[in-house]
């Protein structure tokens, strides 16, 4: 019997850790578990008998760079408990709120870190400063970074934790020299953000596998907060139904849950987001970016990064139209008498549909919560992508612990997974029987 | 800062434990501005956000994210300040334990729902904030840390650690 162990401890340019586990027998990957191992911090257990006021920011901190996306999740979710409309500028100021996010973290993701793979780097720093084409890209990385980050600052504050959003409103708003140098910004990403587009495009890797997708959609357009959980099998579903499509499964080897939706694994991401709905993009963007677009749907776990590079571009022209077309005021903000009540929060964040849950008594007191975050959704179809990948490899002769241990990295940075809302630590043990 | 005359890098390390990462985050953030300055002067050397090739070795400046809620946890960091000539603390969860050491506070009940959790992964009694096991040369607070003590901080190290790059040690 000829066996190899493979210990990879720290999986890199991801955020957070985790470990994954492959046995090989005859060829086949007959165990793959993806564990994520993070220390429980126990959010929900610590959400019971917290005011409802302080749930948003509370469960921000449950991850750093989705933490705007938990902050619009709870928000909706404590909005529904207590009979909440926001108004239409709110509405307008969330949208603008994830749009400065989507910005900032894919272009995060992208750049620092799958274009070192792509490019043979160890580190996007690395990249020549000498070489035209490099030195472009660097720059390119931090003027989008930094439009992304500037627009969510300017609408809500940070763009991590973010302070003025909040149960029925916002508690400030942008001055109209600060709406004017965000669209400056905006602007002065889009080319890059094109340039983006072109680069994951142009990309060598490719790994093709069926699998079926989900994704909260509005009925008009490509947006991140309102609309129906839709799924490539064509199903639409209202979100307060959530419960009953994600199946949980517990994974006994991980701190981290799984799920399943008819008994079958799915994906959530940008991939699902433009597998349903590429026709709903802003229309600028159909236009920059026809050539790509024309790869969608697709199957390959690598298009999700050039998903993601084409939602930068459509989260940059909505932006920048929102931002043109609004003139932004002062509001108050809604609020409503307590009472006992359960809400249900779904917002698409960068990595797929987020679901928040939280039942509240009479006097606005937290009973019970729920948390589910994306990379919850993709664990199943992680592990049966790197099973058959190591498969693959095998029957090719590829059977080095290095160059496995890169191409699993790969397959697993393209998921863009969040171990930080999942989990801490990646271990890979391959063993071979 | 001149950094035209040939230095040694200030070598750099960036340790996480557990957290939400929100300073890993601002800290990529933070290179938005200061990409250039940085990879001139740092020596990025174990940032397992930025780069693959790690090296653990020595440190002149490790920045800790993050709570101590394992036994492990607390043997990599005392192993972290053991090898770095300054250590610091980066975010509320590393300054003060929080919210990472939220069940520290628990109710009875709540710890007792969770029990089983911390037994099962061997999880600390208590989370600890990084203080409570090694010496700290110097803290960022804040939730997400408070990104300018932050560059006030990292500008202190260099000035001490590097005084030639600084060109007024008083700016």
């Amino acid at each position: 019997m000829h066996k190899v162990d493979i210990d990879l401890e720290h999986i890199t340019k991801i955020e957070g850790d985790a470990s994954i586990r492959i046995t090989m027998e005859d060829g086949k990957a007959t165990k793959v578990n993806f564990s994520t191992e993070e220390y429980k911090r126990f959010f929900t257990e610590a959400l019971k008998g917290k005011s409802i006021m302080a749930v948003p920011s509370h469960l921000s901190r449950i991850c750093g760079t989705c933490s705007n996306a938990h902050i619009m999740a709870a928000i909706e979710a404590c909005e529904m408990a207590l009979d909440i409309q926001p108004s239409k500028q709110t509405e307008m100021l969330r949208a603008l709120t994830m749009h400065g996010l989507v910005v900032r973290d894919h272009a995060l993701h992208l750049y620092l870190f799958c274009l070192p793979d792509v490019y043979g780097k160890d580190a996007f720093l690395d990249f020549d400063e000498n070489d035209p084409h490099q030195h472009q890209l660097l720059h390119d990385a931090f003027d989008i970074k930094s439009a992304g980050n500037y627009l969510a600052t300017v609408i809500a504050g940070r763009s991590v934790h973010a302070m003025y959003p909040t149960i029925g409103g916002f508690i400030h708003f942008p001055t109209q020299e600060e709406v004017a140098e965000a669209i400056h910004k905006l602007e002065h990403a889009r080319e890059p953000a094109l340039r983006l587009v072109t680069e994951f495009m142009n990309a060598p890797f490719h790994f093709d596998r069926k699998t079926d997708y989900m994704a909260l959609l509005p009925d008009e357009g490509y947006g991140y907060i309102n609309g129906k959980i839709r799924t490539s099998k064509g199903d639409v579903y209202d979100e307060k139904v959530y419960r009953e499509l994600v199946e949980h499964v517990v994974l006994p080897y991980s701190q981290a849950s799984a799920y399943q939706y008819k008994g079958d694994p799915y994906m959530v991401g940008a991939l699902a987001r433009m597998n349903i709905a590429k026709d709903k993009l802003h229309p600028k963007t159909k236009e920059s970016c026809a050539e790509a677009l024309a790869l969608f749907p697709s199957t390959d776990i690598f298009h999700n990064n050039l998903a993601q590079a084409i939602e930068v571009v459509h989260s940059i022209d909505e932006a920048i139209e929102l931002l043109t077309n609004n003139t932004i005021v002062k509001e108050e903000v809604i609020k409503k008498p307590y009472r006992e009540a359960t809400g249900i929060g779904v917002v698409e964040a960068p990595r797929g549909a987020l679901y928040h849950k939280v039942h509240i008594d009479a006097e606005g007191k937290v009973v019970d919560g729920e948390v589910i975050v994306p990379t919850g959704q993709n664990q199943i179809n992680i592990e049966e992508d790197a099973g058959r990948l190591v498969e693959e490899l095998w029957a090719k002769g590829v059977q080095d612990v290095e160059s496995i241990t890169f191409e699993l990295e790969k397959l697993i940075r393209a998921y863009d997974p969040c171990m930080s809302c999942a989990a801490h630590f990646l271990k890979l043990d391959l063993e071979v029987k | 800062m001149n950094t035209e005359t040939p230095f040694e890098k200030i070598k750099i390390g960036w340790f996480v434990f557990s957290c939400s990462e929100d300073n890993t985050i601002m800290f990529t953030e933070l290179m938005n501005d200061h990409w250039q300055e940085w990879k001139r002067i740092f020596d990025f050397r174990h940032v397992k956000v930025l780069k693959k090739n790690n090296i653990y070795d020595a440190f002149d400046i490790a920045f800790v994210e993050g709570a101590i809620a394992s036994p492990e946890h607390e043997e990599k960091l005392k192993d972290i300040r053991g090898r770095s000539t300054k250590l610091v603390a980066v975010g509320a969860c590393a300054v003060t334990g929080m919210p990472a050491s939220q069940r520290n506070t628990f109710t009875p009940e709540q710890k007792e729902a969770i029990q089983f959790l911390v037994d099962r992964f061997g999880a600390l009694p208590e989370v600890k904030k990084v203080s409570d096991v090694v010496a700290v040369d110097a803290s960022v607070p804040g939730c997400p840390m408070n990104t300018d003590m932050f560059l006030k901080a990292v500008n202190a190290l260099v000035a001490e650690l590097r005084p030639e790059l600084v060109a007024d040690p008083a700016h």
